[in-house]
């Protein structure tokens, strides 16, 4: 393991500088949501459909009303303001009223004096249903009857590049490959689940206290719902569990505030570990077909590609999923010419959204499957290939968009590909089955493979992208107000650093307690865009603050606010062209696996990355994301799978939604590190975000890794044990 | 709900015998799961995992007499893991330390899952489960003390006390395959044991209880040489596919029947090679 320590001399960037909420974590005395407390609180509860899709005919309360303990019992009926929410479109019904259209729907919310009370009186309401046959087929969606009145489409766009036309010459020896690729729906599993606590305001208002990704969206949603100005909505951040997106769409919120108005008292609520996987939206499924043409000597002449994205019963992030996929779905490669149409879809499946990497680590299955069989069908080394055709600064990306800034992609494959093999594992327990004791050394076939990825940072398509921050000197303590939400990413360290870099070490530096919609909005926390955003704004401020200072070095007080914008962007014109992204991150893993074919179990032997971070703020928080994402990718391509029949999640539990164990991932090494400064405006010190890109080739390098030690296609993932065991086309 | 925690075994029957139908707690590792998850509101709790007459194990000649509350982690540990090595083979399957620190072979019998590993474990060793009530001690066969899902012939009044099983006198196996590495619901498993003339083979998660293949028992007391410990080459896949037989899996959101039957085939097979070389 490469080790990857910082400088503790100094308190500024670049040191690996201890999280502040790291030891109150390990010893169990950091707040959660889960852990939020009033008196005389009431507890909330959710009743949900049971069907996936079904025409409501009617709704009685009565008896759940009428249950000692219950304060309230709310339905559509009793939103005052706007009826439904959604983070691009508002489409979700707050309260399922004529129809409910994915199993877990909410259709109404309860308080009362006790958890079970609330629980038992959800279910003691009375839903009579008109149940109707679900549409659970993305492909059927694009044709069949609107399931909603927006139409079953949430997107559908065309990306065509340099000349759509062209064709390979196979006279001269060009090759094409064609493959369909299939991913199914991976789920964020935050090991906290949904929780918060809402209680009324003596002026009319609403205070909510929650774990989310994004308070100010939170906050707009709920007022509008409540019918009340945005002012009288205090939203805090309460301690996240764990976020991967999961928290960016409204899950309870809305409902909390309603029951704490109705009610005049404190509501808490929490999901269980079911409803979690109810209650939140999920990685997009996709189906994918590629057809990649390329000279004889590797030089890609062409990609093609049509995607396909379930993206469940609401549009949640559809849209902008779908635009990343589209946009990056050839991969990290100069394609002189390209044609790639995508579709987002509704069905009465649970609805999808943000999860890190965000439509890149669908499409990055794709790309490196086509990149191996094009190695394959040139007869020409997958990793000389790749180098081949690499991106480099300058390079214009499908969209037209010219790369101006690092990309240094060829590096990050060369320090992968250099990277020591391991050699056999050392004792039964490192085999596939571990402890299980199912495999011996003789049993067991080694694939090796690399996959490369990248994605955008921060919100595209010319999105009025911002971060608000405060600080105030006094006294030689610099307090900085954000509304970022910490979701266990580490800003609350680097805010740290930041103003030590800027202010000196000698200085203290004091966070407020918790990120409120006091402050201005800090946008979401998600798309890798913290560092770079809220990270940005507080280094703005202190540069604002220094300036101060060093003009007038005798004043008590020094104050900065600042709004920090990134570089605009433009949106896509009809042929999906533009320049719609900011800056880009690039990172790339190679895999060894040990297969054993005869069972189809496995096991993850080596993963090695390499990634391109523009600035290391603090190395032992970095390594924590590359672990984390190659992890979270890597459960994608081996176990983690939402499985669905007839639209109802068939494994809402730990019990059954694996995801991997120590048994299942060796240590991650790091082959390189690449810093190259971000030239783009308010990067602070050139970093960029660094959470995403480990998530989006780790995955597509485990499952390459299974196919180089099996020889079957293994067009799906994740890969299922009966994928290998049962394959006809397995040879002994 | 009241949890009552009695200090002797005979308090604690006493206890059952007031309140028919109390849920015994052992390690909780099966009944937390399940009251977390509303699966079950137990009305009375009688606590038995405290109980010094269900701990520990003894020696009795060519048996070894397990209390119920023996914890998989002292499965593992030696002497005992050498009296028994297939039960300490199941033993290490199971969940993570902190699972196996707590969970004992008690409350896997008496969850009585058709995946529990440590009843595999002892349906192939065979032997006999002890029960007691105010009413008095039965010796139940291990073989048959499984009756289907989460069901036992335990009556409602009985609190299991011990299993006793052979000691360990010829090769001993046990396979556990799932989707992950660790920490993992069998998706099939195979126990086999082995005595001087006469093969047990116990399969897990492929039928609504332990699963004893017999026509791969018999075959295998024919086939092998006794007098070498040896089998003909063939000899275990003919086993494997004779398990394979005897399994009566189906389709779940774990697996496949299919995949299922495979897996047993090859488990049997391996099971068998590690037990008698050709
Ligand atoms: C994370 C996790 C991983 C797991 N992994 C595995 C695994 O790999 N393999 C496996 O087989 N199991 C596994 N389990 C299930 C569980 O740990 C085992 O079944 C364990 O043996 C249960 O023992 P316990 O003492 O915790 O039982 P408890 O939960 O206390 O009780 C279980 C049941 O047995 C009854 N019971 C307990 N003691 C007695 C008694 N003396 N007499 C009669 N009835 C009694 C209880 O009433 C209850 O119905 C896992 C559980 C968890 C939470």
């Amino acid at each position: 393991m490469s080790t990857v320590t910082g400088r503790r001399d100094r308190r500024g960037v670049g040191t690996g500088a201890a999280r502040p909420d790291g030891i109150p974590k390990v010893t169990g005395e950091f707040a959660y949501s889960s852990d939020l407390w009033e008196a005389g609180m009431l507890w909330g509860a959710t009743l949900r459909s049971p069907h996936p899709s079904a025409r409501i005919i009617s709704i009685d309360t009565t008896a759940a009303v009428a249950m000692p303990g219950v304060r309230a019992v709310l339905t559509a009926d009793d939103v005052p303001g706007r009826p439904t929410y959604g983070l691009e479109v508002p489409d979700q019904p707050v309260f399922a009223s004529d129809v409910v259209r994915y199993v877990g729907e909410p259709i109404a919310a309860v308080a009362a004096d006790h958890y079970d009370i609330a629980r038992r009186a959800a279910a003691a309401i009375v839903v009579t249903y008109d149940v109707l046959d679900p549409l659970l087929d993305p492909e059927a969606s694009l044709t069949a009857e609107p399931l909603h009145p927006d139409g079953n489409v949430f997107r559908h766009m065309v990306i065509r590049h340099g000349d759509p036309d062209a064709v390979g010459d196979p006279a001269a020896g060009d090759i094409v490959v064609e493959g369909t690729y299939e991913v199914g729906m991976q789920d964020q599993a935050p090991l906290g689940t949904e929780s918060g606590l809402a209680k009324p305001t003596a002026d009319g208002g609403v205070e909510l206290r929650i774990g989310t990704q994004w308070l100010h969206v939170d906050r707009d949603q709920i007022a509008a719902s409540l019918d009340l100005d945005p002012d009288l909505v205090q939203v805090e951040l309460a301690g996240v569990g764990g976020a991967f997106g999961a928290r960016e769409d409204v899950s309870l919120q809305i409902h909390l505030c309603l029951l704490a108005k109705r009610t005049g008292r404190p509501v808490k609520m929490i999901y269980g570990r079911e409803e979690s996987f109810l209650g939140h939206v999920h990685r997009h499924p996709a189906r994918m077909w590629f057809r990649h043409t390329a000279k004889a000597d590797g030089t890609l002449v062409k990609v093609e590609a049509k995607l396909l994205f379930d993206g469940g019963a609401y549009c949640s992030s559809s849209p902008a999923v779908l635009a990343n996929a589209t946009c990056f779905a050839g991969g990290p490669y100069k394609i002189p010419n390209a044609v790639v149409e995508g579709s987002a879809v509704r069905t009465n499946n649970p609805p999808c959204g943000a999860m890190r990497g965000f439509g890149s680590v669908q499409v990055c299955f794709g790309h490196e499957g086509q990149m191996d069989k094009l190695a394959a069908a040139l007869g020409m080394d997958p990793v000389e290939l790749r180098l081949k055709n690499a991106l480099a600064p300058g390079d214009r990306l499908i969209t037209g968009q010219r790369l101006d800034g690092a990309a240094p992609v060829a590096a990050l494959i060369e320090a992968v590909a250099a990277s020591p093999l391991p050699g056999e594992v050392d004792g039964p327990m490192g085999l596939p089955g571990g402890p299980g004791r199912t495999t011996q050394a003789g049993d067991v076939r080694r694939g090796v493979a690399l996959a490369v990825g990248f994605k955008n940072l921060m919100f595209s398509e010319g999105y009025d992208d911002s971060a608000a921050a405060k600080i105030r000197l006094f006294d030689g303590v610099a307090t900085v107000s954000t509304a970022c939400a910490e979701v266990g990413q580490g800003f609350v360290t680097l805010v740290h650093q930041i103003v030590h870099e800027v202010l000196g070490d000698d200085i203290e530096v004091v966070l407020n307690t918790a990120s409120t919609t006091d402050v201005g909005s800090a946008g979401s926390t998600s798309a890798s865009r913290q560092t770079w955003m809220s990270g940005g704004a507080v280094k703005l401020a202190a540069d604002d603050i220094k300036a101060q200072v060093d003009l007038d070095p005798d004043r008590a007080e020094y104050l900065a606010d600042v709004v920090h914008q990134h570089t605009p962007t433009t949106p896509l014109d009809e042929n999906g062209q533009g320049e719609p992204h900011v800056s880009f991150t690039f990172a790339c893993h190679r895999a060894v696996v040990d297969v054993d074919p005869e069972l189809g179990v496995l096991r993850l032997v080596d993963l090695v990355t390499s990634q391109e971070v523009g600035k290391i703020l603090n190395p032992v928080q970095l390594l924590g994301q590359l672990e984390g994402g190659a992890a979270q990718g890597a459960g994608l391509a081996l176990m983690e799978e939402i499985v669905l029949e007839g639209g109802h999640i068939k494994n809402p539990s730990f019990t059954d939604y694996l995801i991997p164990t120590s048994f299942d991932l060796p240590e991650l090494r790091v082959a390189a590190i690449i810093e190259e400064p971000e030239p783009h405006l308010g990067a602070p010190f050139g970093a960029k975000g660094v959470g995403e890109a480990p998530t989006i080739s780790s995955g597509a390098a485990v499952i390459a890794a299974i196919r180089a030690a099996t020889g079957l296609e293994l067009p799906r993932v994740p890969v299922r044990p009966s994928d290998i065991a049962l394959s006809p086309d397995r040879t002994p | 709900m009241p949890v009552l925690v009695p200090e002797t075994l005979e308090e604690a029957c006493a206890a059952l015998a007031a309140r028919p139908g109390a849920t015994l707690l052992a390690g909780g590792t099966d009944l937390m799961v399940g009251i977390n998850a509303g699966r079950t509101r137990p009305d009375d709790v009688v606590m038995v995992g405290r109980l010094a007459e269900l701990r520990g194990w003894v020696r009795d000649g060519d048996h070894v007499v397990l209390g119920a509350g023996v914890t998989y982690t002292e499965c593992m540990a030696e002497p005992l893991a050498s009296l028994s090595p297939v039960l300490a083979q199941a033993a290490r399957s199971v969940g993570s330390p902190q699972i196996r620190n707590a969970g004992t072979l008690g409350g896997n019998l008496g969850t009585a899952s058709p995946a529990g590993d440590g009843v595999t474990a002892l349906v192939a060793l065979g032997g006999t489960v002890r029960v007691r009530s105010t009413e008095g001690e039965r010796d139940l066969d291990l073989a048959t003390f499984v009756t289907g899902p989460r069901r036992t012939e335990r009556r409602p009044d009985e609190l299991i006390v011990s299993v006793r099983v052979p000691v360990a006198d010829g090769p001993q196996e046990f396979l556990k395959l799932g989707t992950r590495n660790a920490m993992v619901i069998a998706v099939a498993s195979v126990a086999l044991v082995v005595e001087p003339g006469a093969v047990r083979l116990a399969m897990g998660s492929v039928g609504p209880g332990p699963v004893r293949a017999t026509e791969a028992e018999a075959f295998a007391a024919s086939v092998v040489d006794w007098t070498t410990g040896t089998a003909a080459a063939g000899a275990a896949d003919e086993f494997g596919a004779l398990a394979a037989a005897a399994s009566r899996p189906i389709d779940d959101h774990r697996s496949s029947a299919a995949y299922r039957r495979r897996a047993i085939e090859i488990l049997a097979k391996r099971a068998f090679l590690r037990s008698f070389s050709s």
